[in-house]
């Protein structure tokens, strides 16, 4: 059996078996993908205090080596589900897996634009990762749509590669001013088209337009496009313990700052948690509580 | 694992049997974690031929191939192209991708 089970190897869940291991708790963290989590697209890390630039991936390689040297154990598993009890189970496709404590950090991931046909396109104009994908779009015009921090570094690093880059968001205004928002305004191949959404995707064989509407005018205009990339968000995935573990409406879980759940011994960390920040400083902050906290309900336990 | 420079209709279009390839640039982080996996499933999979074919010095391949997003797996038979990926796969999955 084990102590703590983390379930997820992004920023939060490894940073809490850093903590966890530390604190010489015999830990799993289990994976259904890869570590790193969504700072891996993250083309250049610029606000982690300690690291003036460092690449989301080079930053990620090394908070899961940093991790992995303390001897936990890390499997690449998904998680089916979880079972609640002085002893809780963990299940995954293969395994059932025993601890006295949980920590869920299984993140989110990218939202997708609701519009019927999309997927049609995906990896054929659409894409949701412009550091993997930009250079395919060499030359070409593309748009972003979203308005977040996300949409306008995508924005800023597609305008050196890419001939004309469209901005469209569904608000008047930014509700944040950052340096890279300040860089993109002065960039002569950006366009920005506020107030409106993407309505519709278009082409044959792959992505040739799309369609934004204005949101009071409900004026339509035609962008001929050979790349949309999509930074609208994030959704939770909670779907693996939402059946016993409170979550809010959009299926955050809830939390406060103490990472504790509804249930006594599962603790909660990260993009997953229901709170008004989401950062990877934050992701880190929060992965340090659930440990600790972590740590603290097992020596009640003894 | 073999890296195609060049040639990769002669390679790959006149391969007999099964080949998989990974298209991937050395800038893609999801990417560089496959790559990973990649090698580990060609150790368990000596039957079938694993490629590599970097996006940026190949790009009319990719073009070609319409490939637009990266990490893309395609897994090819007789030179036909059977199925394909897009994005990274886990260990199992990349298994449950080539199959039997």
């Amino acid at each position: 059996m084990y102590d703590i089970i983390i379930i997820g190897a992004g920023p939060s869940g490894l940073t809490a078996c850093i903590y966890s291991c530390l604190a010489n708790k015999k830990v799993l963290v289990l994976e259904k993908e890869t570590y790193g989590g969504q700072i891996l697209k993250t083309n250049k890390v610029r606000n982690y205090p300690g690291f003036e630039n460092i690449s989301g991936y080079d930053f990620a390689t090394n908070l899961y080596n940093q991790a992995k040297n303390l001897g936990p154990d890390i499997k690449f598993e998904e998680v089916l589900r979880i079972n609640n009890g002085e002893i809780k189970k963990v299940i995954t496709k293969n395994n059932t897996y025993e601890a006295k404590a949980i920590i869920i950090a299984s993140g989110s991931t990218t939202r997708k634009l609701p519009i019927a046909g999309i997927e049609k396109f995906d990896g054929k104009g659409i894409s949701y990762c412009a550091t993997c994908d930009g250079n395919f779009y060499k030359g070409k015009d593309v748009a972003v749509v979203g308005g977040g921090n996300t949409a306008i570094d995508e924005a800023l690093y597609l305008s050196d590669i890419c001939n004309k880059v469209y901005i469209v968001y569904r608000r008047k205004e930014f509700s944040f001013n950052s340096i890279n928002l300040e860089k993109l305004k002065e960039r002569k191949n950006v366009s920005f088209i506020l107030n409106s959404n993407v309505v519709s995707v278009n082409g044959e064989d792959k992505l040739e337009s799309i369609i934004a509407e204005d949101v009071d005018t409900k004026e339509k205009t035609t962008l001929e496009i050979n790349g949309l990339f999509v930074a609208i968000g994030s959704v939770p995935v909670s779907d693996i313990c939402n059946d016993i573990i409170d979550t809010n409406e959009s299926g955050y879980i809830k939390a406060s700052e103490d990472c504790k759940t509804n249930i006594d011994g599962i603790f909660v960390c990260g993009d997953i948690r229901e709170k008004q920040v989401r950062q990877l400083t934050t992701a880190c902050s929060d992965g340090t509580t659930a440990s600790i906290n972590a740590c603290k309900y097992i020596a009640t336990k003894k | 694992m073999e890296y195609i420079k060049n040639n990769f209709d002669k390679i790959v279009t006149n391969y007999n049997g099964k080949c998989i390839v990974d298209f991937y640039t050395d800038w893609c982080g999801p990417c560089k974690l496959f790559s990973k996996v990649f090698e580990e499933v060609e150790e368990l999979k000596k039957d079938i031929k694993f490629f590599k074919v970097n996006t940026d010095s190949n790009r009319s391949t990719a073009q070609k191939l319409g490939i637009m997003s990266i990490p893309t797996i395609i897994l090819f038979e007789n030179g036909k192209e059977i199925k394909r990926n897009i994005g990274f796969m886990s260990k199992e999955n990349l298994i449950d991708f080539i199959g039997d």
